[in-house]
């Protein structure tokens, strides 16, 4: 009898701490981003992204620490700065610690302003802001400050490391910019001026033009004037509809050089440009999908494709962020002492398995990685993208861009 | 020299694309009173209907049967929504055509996503027709041309050459009197209108794989298309070509030149201010033509609505 109870007692203690463990806090990622609206296609495949980033990541291998498991929380923002303030207080109200947002540097501004002044207010409840894809270069120079990450190339960055490949190419004299009429279009246009100027200052800027954003309906009159501008090359930081507008316009009108993009691939951009726009387009990326990184991103990419057959990994940084949070977590030894996740984040270096090494330059949190020049076509790919059967192939490589780029950040560490 | 003939030519296909919209619209005006808020919708279904089509049929059965399917839902609206609501009176059936536009946007979101479909120029009109120094023009446009001219002259033909168009026209004034001689004036509205969202359909079956098809198509074409009808004269099918025409060549023109306001305030007279960095209106001094080329054909409406309120070829309304 008392041995039965003693049993009874021992089992149940265990029980008891397996639950323990089992029901162990998760560790929350409150997700901002547009989920409803025009936009609501980007922000529901990144929803995606990092949702599977965490499953498989982190929870299919037994979660971090003494088994938490990661949890993405997703809110709508409507790609509202307001909308995003309120998110961002229900999602610190529910205990949430870490917030990821992508979407437009106007949301990422009005957000990292807000958190640092909560946590200058609230030591007890303090968040961090990991950023994975607001690329205005401010976000680390100016308005940086200890509780924002970036996790993507800022757009200095990139136009750097396009401006590298296209000085290479001697056969380009004249170049074409043309953008949206908003900071993002005119931080492009800015640095392709300042950075080709430096680097080949032979090539003419033939064109130097900013369209009304979201409204142009037939790109025809922009693609004549590239097209009798004689450019070789047409440089744009154009996404969604006025990509693919602006794209197919003066692929069709008679231009016949490459066209250097930012955003011209996944979302459907992949698949409606298809046989035109092969060895035309070239993007910039991080994190190379063909030929894939790694073994192990290829298993991880065919597991994302069994469970979204409509997605495409197309922002290979999500799991990145996935990856230096669950490492710094581990580091530090907690995931609620958020100083001590951001001071283990700092100066992280990180072997992405989607090739190349990461680090997290601590003066101003910038993330310093290899960056990709890709071309669409329908040869030598491991993976398509929008099940299309084209999809960005690497062409050159910049090793950890822009590492000793200035920055005129001045953090204050708490 | 060149460039002019160019853009004649694209302004041409633009305010042709534009014409088969408003034409349809400007129909279903001067016959029921009815301003339908989902003209564009309905083009949007139509290169919707186009691209599923095309993926099993081929473009040329899309252009065939994605009209006629548009046309039979158009039909039905007014079968079965519209003539219920007629009875209420105007603002109900503009409120319910509104409503119908924000609906076939979800429905359209819902069943092919928000991302664009790859709907494209089908291969045997892929190719480029004839170049002007340097700038291609594609083969597809002058098919464009052609069916929009087509549309037209058929239109034309029937309205005034043929029994039915006699009809429809006389049950436009006298709809009792028509009654009376024994038409079922009901059934030549549900014509008129199905006719009317058929040609809005044509519309998007072949702008779709030049203008992109995705589900803002609508809300981006919506108004200028009631803007061409004001300025064309509300009902009439010339001034839709007129008005369609005008609009297409203005913005085309401006879009391609870079013309200053400062040239423009310079040449009717007036020299620009000596600091003009401090100047309130420096931005309206550095205004260039393509950022306002959108807005144009607004402005054109806004003034024709002063001067000339029953529109370029309108008839009085009383």
């Amino acid at each position: 009898m008392k041995k039965i109870t003693k049993i009874g007692a021992v089992s149940a203690l265990s029980l008891m701490i397996g639950a323990t463990a089992a029901f162990a806090e998760d560790i929350k990622i409150a997700f901002i981003d547009p989920l409803s609206g025009p936009f609501a296609s980007t922000g529901t495949n990144g929803l995606h992204q990092f949702e599977f980033a965490a499953e498989y990541m982190v929870n299919d291998k037994g979660g971090l620490l003494d088994g938490q498991m990661m949890e993405v929380v997703g809110f709508d923002n409507k790609i509202s700065p307001k909308e995003s303030l309120i998110q961002l207080q229900v999602a610190i109200d529910q205990g949430i610690r870490y917030i990821v947002q992508g979407n437009s540097s106007g949301v990422a501004n009005a957000l990292t302003e807000a958190i640092d002044k909560h946590n200058r207010r609230n030591p007890d409840s303090r968040v961090l802001f990991l950023n994975y894809a607001a690329v205005d270069p401010a976000l680390t120079n100016d308005k940086c400050n200890f509780w924002h990450f970036r996790f993507d190339a800022n757009a200095d960055i990139k136009m750097d490391a396009l401006t590298d490949v296209i000085a290479e190419q001697q056969d380009i004299k004249k170049v074409y910019i043309i953008g949206q009429d908003y900071s993002f279009g005119k931080a492009v246009s800015d640095a392709a001026n300042s950075m080709l100027g430096e680097k080949r200052p032979d090539i003419e800027i033939v064109g130097d033009e900013l369209h009304p954003i979201g409204k142009v309906k037939d790109f025809t009159p922009y693609a004549r004037k590239v097209v009798s501008s004689g450019a070789d090359a047409v440089i744009t930081g154009n996404w969604g509809a006025d990509m693919l507008g602006l794209g197919k316009s003066i692929i069709e009108n008679g231009f016949e050089g490459p066209i250097y993009t930012y955003y011209a691939a996944g979302s459907g951009i992949t698949a409606a440009f298809g046989e035109s726009g092969k060895d035309r387009i070239r993007l910039i990326s991080q994190g190379s999908i063909n030929p894939i990184g790694s073994e192990e991103a290829r298993e991880l990419y065919n597991a994302f494709e069994a469970k979204y057959p409509d997605g495409n990994i197309d922002q290979s940084r999500i799991f990145n962020v996935i990856g230096m949070l669950s490492k710094a977590i581990e580091e530090a030894g907690t995931a609620d002492d958020v100083v001590a996740v951001a001071s283990a984040l700092e100066g992280m270096e990180y072997d992405s398995m989607w090739g190349g090494k990461l680090f997290m330059r601590p003066q101003d949190h910038q993330l310093i990685q290899d960056m990709h020049v890709g071309v669409h076509t329908d040869e030598n790919l491991d993976f398509d993208y929008d099940q299309s059967g084209f999809g960005i192939v690497n062409e050159s490589t910049v090793e950890m861009a822009s590492m000793d780029a200035p920055t005129t950040c001045e953090m204050k560490r708490p | 020299m060149d460039l002019i003939l160019v853009n004649l030519i694209d302004g041409l296909v633009t305010g042709l694309l534009l014409f088969m919209l408003s034409a349809g619209l400007t129909l279903i005006f001067s016959m029921m009173g009815v301003l339908n808020f989902a003209h564009a919708s309905f083009y949007m279904l139509g290169a919707y209907f186009a691209y599923q089509i095309s993926l099993a049929l081929g473009f040329w059965m899309g252009l065939l049967i994605a009209p006629l399917i548009v046309g039979v839902l158009g039909a039905g609206v007014e079968r079965y929504g519209l003539r219920r609501v007629h009875q209420y009176g105007h603002v109900p059936e503009l409120i319910f055509t509104f409503g119908l536009a924000l609906l076939i946007e979800e429905l359209v979101q819902f069943i092919w996503g928000k991302n664009q479909m790859p709907y494209d120029v089908p291969d045997i009109l892929n190719f480029t027709a004839f170049a002007i120094s340097g700038n291609s023009i594609p083969a597809y446009k002058i098919f464009m041309i052609f069916i929009s001219v087509g549309i037209f002259i058929g239109l034309l033909l029937i309205l005034t050459r043929t029994r039915v168009g006699m009809i429809i026209q006389a049950a436009l004034s006298y709809p009792r009197t028509v009654e009376a001689l024994g038409h079922n004036v009901p059934l030549i509205f549900m014509g008129v209108f199905g006719v009317g969202t058929a040609l809005a359909g044509v519309a998007g079956v072949i702008a779709g794989p030049v203008l992109g098809t995705f589900p803002g198509m609508a809300f981006v074409l919506g108004s200028i298309v009631f803007v061409t009808i004001v300025i064309g004269g509300l009902g009439s099918l010339w001034g839709a070509l007129v008005a369609s025409l005008l609009i297409g060549w203005i913005t085309t023109f401006a879009k391609s030149y870079n013309v200053e306001m400062e040239t423009i305030l310079n040449t009717i007279g007036l020299s620009t201010p000596e600091n003009l960095d401090e100047n309130i209106f420096r931005d309206f001094w550095a205004l260039t033509s393509p950022q306002i080329a959108d807005i144009i054909p607004y402005i054109l409406m806004v003034l024709i609505l002063i001067f000339r309120p029953q529109g370029l070829f309108g008839k009085r309304d009383s």
